[in-house]
């Protein structure tokens, strides 16, 4: 392909899909509410269109249509950096995450975990300069939790990929996906629990949605947000779950592997779909079942269970395929 | 109380039996203002019978009684459940008494609001400062110099510019220095204080250093409102102080008038009230595990909670006609008879609420996230549960078998077969444990009492004098329309005298204090709830924890902000 049709179809392409993630992730707030109420014995939003199915787009005009309002006391520039910075990261996290065969941007990029990592500790900036520069207590209070947060999680996660990448030996998502002709969940059992936990406590999500526990934090680390710029922080949570979802079916649940996926790629995309709404099912499954944590205890189960798990875990692995692999 | 403790009492501090008018309810003694602190803290720690908890503290200005003051104190003996009434007569108001604070640390807030009511000052206490009233306010509301109705008081809206300057400055951190400590403010409004309280937290890291609670926001003078209503039109008011409560805080306030007046509640209107109030404790727990449950991050129990709720509001509203505040006892019984198919309705809504207590328990007691939260927070030792006078589940987590529906039974109390839960930790697990156990005990006690209820009479005649004329009969016969209008109007002469009655409601104790001058509106009524004592205790246990165990803490010790403030 000649450069000059390369790279206006490329942006195209990122447009389509930039806009596509982001319905997806407010398909995702709307999935959330009425599951959430399907589990709680009531509605939710039903109102707007068929099913509420336009609840999605009546919340993002609302939003986007709220008066931009900056408080007096903030740090402008960091005020204004953050919101970008936890959209921003994520959206290009999918980057690497091929959903078909043959279907990505760069999933045969050859340190496309690496990449994912970085990007996932600057979305974690993201929330932190959020809460440091709105310079309130409640929103300082958030931001010093997600620091306590990302100690205690990042090291696990990256321990338990490890597993994945030894089993593969390549740090290509693509490659990853291709070596899995057993998923890795059935190899890589433990693993996969200390990543999929790890990814709950980045996301924020409950049990682990210290930084904004609205019962103790008033909203946290986005308190002094409203209109476009808290639209953000909620685009960037949600979308972080897509992705965490889509990362794990990448890496555990075989990817778009599946009946006829090979010969079909759009099958490949279709299971690749089925598996992420099936997780995307149960992180709100477990908003609605469980209390959350508090943060000490999260860090010492960080440091005292998920880390030496994952630490067990990959040097089980690394003996197993030295000796019988 | 024994005589020989009389004797004591009277030989070394001058003590008296109390004979001006007629007190029921409990002993009560008159102790002489210079010998009052040797007095009380000999009853708490010297005497034969320790009166080791102090229930209530407050005062009644006797203005119309003869002049000066009268403090009163409710005592309170664990093992026996005996209590004991203090007086203690003061001829003015500029007298200083010694504080009782340094007795019982309770003390701490109930002179504070003798001193905000009534202007009362008392040596040696650490912080004598308005409590319910801000700090610019003018004036002792329940002096009965006082006027009661805000267009007869001066300009009462609106601050002063130079009020509202020291109101703000009091939000800012006043020393703000580099010692890494920070004051946050948890209020007046925020998610986790279900409702507006403000609690200051001086926070080193997420680690509380310091902590003061503010109430007064929710204060509506309910005790000063009694002196201009009727004895009987005072009803509607008593539902409304802890309002989750229902008609269980009607209960202590029709017994103490029936005591007064030495009305006979008629069998079946006693059945109905023990129902209506078990199915409102009930209520008030759902309500209770629910707020938990959302101060500890989870959303599940306050929907399978309130869902459960609204099956008794059903039937409450069938039997009453009300929901949260059905106003259906009255002196003498209850206002109208039970409605048809009530068993079936009453039997269902328990089965509901029976098939729904394993789910909430899945969702908090057996969730090991709920456990680790509240195994071993927000303990109370049994010295601090003493000190800090908590009552209710809270006192029975530490360990205190205590249930004045078992110890003192009323209302028929005692023809029911129940148990009391105890527990040892004193943790915020512990409690919640209890009261769900709570809740099954109260099923129990429902479902007795839709079986055995009586037949007869819903309303009392054993004392017409001092019971309104029957509404139904008001229509057939001139007599008693005459009489129901001018007495639902001007009110009965209550005899003169003076009541005390505690009951036991969802949170705790609930006393009421009534004093008549024989007339038809009360002297003083005097609201003791347990909400204001176990909100006090916050500061007692929350300094030192972190932040996330404080809202715990503020979760699992159930007050309601009304019951708190009156």
């Amino acid at each position: 392909m000649s450069p000059w049709l390369f790279w206006p179809l490329i942006t195209i392409a990122m447009v389509v899909v930039i806009l596509g993630l982001i319905l997806a992730a407010g398909f995702t707030v709307f999935g959330e509410r009425r599951i959430l109420g399907l589990l709680q014995n009531r509605y939710g939003p039903n109102q707007a269109g068929p099913f509420g199915l336009l609840q999605a787009i009546a919340d993002a005009v609302k939003l986007l249509t709220k008066e931009y309002f900056l408080p007096g006391f903030v740090d402008q520039k960091l005020y204004k950096l953050a919101p970008v910075l936890v959209v921003v990261t994520v959206l290009l996290s999918f980057v690497v995450v091929p959903i078909g065969k043959g279907i990505s941007f760069a999933a045969d990029f050859n340190v496309g975990l690496l990449f994912i990592l970085g990007l996932s500790s600057l979305h974690v900036y993201g929330i932190f300069l959020g809460g440091w520069s709105s310079s309130t207590k409640y929103t300082v209070l958030g931001s010093i939790r997600t620091i306590a947060q990302l100690i205690s999680y990042e090291l696990a996660m990256g321990v338990a990929l490890l597993g994945v990448v030894l089993l593969s030996g390549s740090f290509s998502l693509e490659d990853i996906v291709l070596k899995q002709d057993i998923a890795y969940i059935f190899l890589q059992p433990f693993g996969f629990i200390v990543f999929f936990i790890a990814g709950i406590a980045e996301t924020n999500r409950l049990p682990f949605d210290l930084p904004e526990a609205e019962n103790e934090l008033a909203a946290g680390f986005n308190t002094e947000y409203g209109g476009m710029p808290f639209a953000m922080f909620f685009l960037g949570e949600y979308l972080g779950i897509i992705f965490i979802s889509c990362l794990t079916t990448t890496l555990y649940l075989g990817g778009w592997h599946g009946p006829w996926a090979e010969s079909y790629p759009l099958v490949g995309v279709f299971w690749f779909a089925l598996k992420t709404l099936a997780l995307l099912f149960f992180f709100i499954w477990m908003r609605a079942s469980v209390p959350r944590v508090r943060w000490d205890q999260l860090m010492s189960f960080g440091w005292k269970y998920l880390l030496p798990l994952g630490l067990v875990n990959i040097i089980a692995t690394a003996l197993i395929s030295a000796l019988w692999m | 109380m024994t005589e020989a403790l009389l004797q004591t009492l009277a030989q070394r501090f001058g003590a008296e039996p109390y004979s001006a008018v007629s007190y029921v309810g409990a002993p009560s003694i008159v102790v002489p203002l210079n010998q009052l602190h040797d007095a009380l803290r000999f009853l708490r720690y010297e005497a034969s019978t320790r009166y080791e908890m102090l229930v209530d503290l407050s005062a009644i200005d006797e203005a119309g009684r003869g002049g000066g003051f009268t403090l009163f104190y409710h005592l309170l003996n664990l093992d026996s459940a005996a209590f004991l009434t203090v007086r203690c007569p003061l001829f003015s108001s500029l007298l200083e008494v010694p504080t009782a604070s340094d007795i019982w640390p309770a003390a701490d807030w109930y002179e504070r609001e003798v001193y905000d009511m009534f202007g009362l000052r008392f040596s040696g206490h650490p912080d004598l400062r308005r409590i319910l009233l801000p700090d610019f306010w003018q004036g002792h509301p329940l002096l009965k110099s006082e006027a009661g109705r805000a267009t007869e008081r001066p300009d009462p809206f609106g601050y002063d510019p130079e009020s509202l300057n020291k109101i703000l400055q009091g939000y800012m951190n006043p020393e703000q220095g580099d010692d890494g400590e920070m004051v946050v403010n948890i209020g007046p409004n925020h998610p986790g204080t279900d409702g507006i309280i403000r609690l200051v937290l001086r926070l080193r890291g997420e680690r509380i250093t310091s902590l003061e609670q503010e109430i007064g926001y929710h204060h509506r003078g309910a005790e000063k409102v009694a002196e201009f209503h009727t004895f009987h039109n005072y009803i509607p008011y008593t539902n409304r102080i802890d309002y989750l409560g229902g008609v269980g805080g009607e209960l202590p306030y029709v017994l103490a008038c029936e005591q007064m007046t030495g009305i006979e509640v008629p069998p079946r209107a006693q059945a109905m009230r023990v129902m209506l109030a078990e199915i409102f404790r009930l209520s008030s727990h759902l309500v209770w595990i629910s707020s938990l449950g959302h101060n500890l991050g989870a959303m599940g129990p306050a929907f399978y909670a309130f869902m459960e709720r609204e099956k008794l509001f059903d039937v409450i509203e069938e039997v009453c006609g009300g929901r949260m505040h059905p106003a259906f006892y009255r002196i003498g019984g209850v206002a109208q008879d039970l409605p048809e198919g009530w068993k079936r309705n009453v039997l269902r809504s328990c089965d509901a609420v029976e098939e729904r207590i394993p789910e909430l328990e899945a969702l908090t007691t057996k969730s090991y996230i709920f456990q680790t939260r509240t195994k071993g927070i927000a303990v109370y030792t049994p010295e601090q549960a003493i000190d800090w006078a908590l009552t209710g589940p809270n006192l029975r987590a530490c360990g205190f078998d205590f249930d004045i529906r078992k110890k003192l039974p009323y209302s028929g109390y005692e023809q029911y077969d129940f148990d009391v839960p105890v527990g040892t930790d004193g943790d915020a697990f512990t409690r919640t444990v209890l009261r769900i156990e709570e809740m099954r005990q109260s099923l129990r006690i429902i479902r007795q009492v839709v079986a055995t209820m009586p037949d007869g009479p819903i309303l009392s005649d054993n004392k017409p004098r001092y019971s309104l004329a029957r509404k139904e009969r008001a229509l057939e016969d001139i007599e008693t329309m005459i009489h129901h209008f001018i007495e639902v109007g001007r009110g009965l002469p209550f005899p003169r005298g003076e009541s005390f009655f505690p009951t036991e409601t969802s949170k705790g104790l609930t006393c009421y204090t009534l004093v008549s001058d024989g007339s038809a509106n009360p002297y003083r009524v005097r609201i003791r709830t347990p909400s204001f004592a176990h909100f006090q205790s916050v500061k007692a246990v929350g300094v030192g924890d972190v932040l996330g165990n404080v809202i715990c803490l503020i979760g699992s010790i159930d007050y309601v902000l009304a019951d708190i403030d009156r």
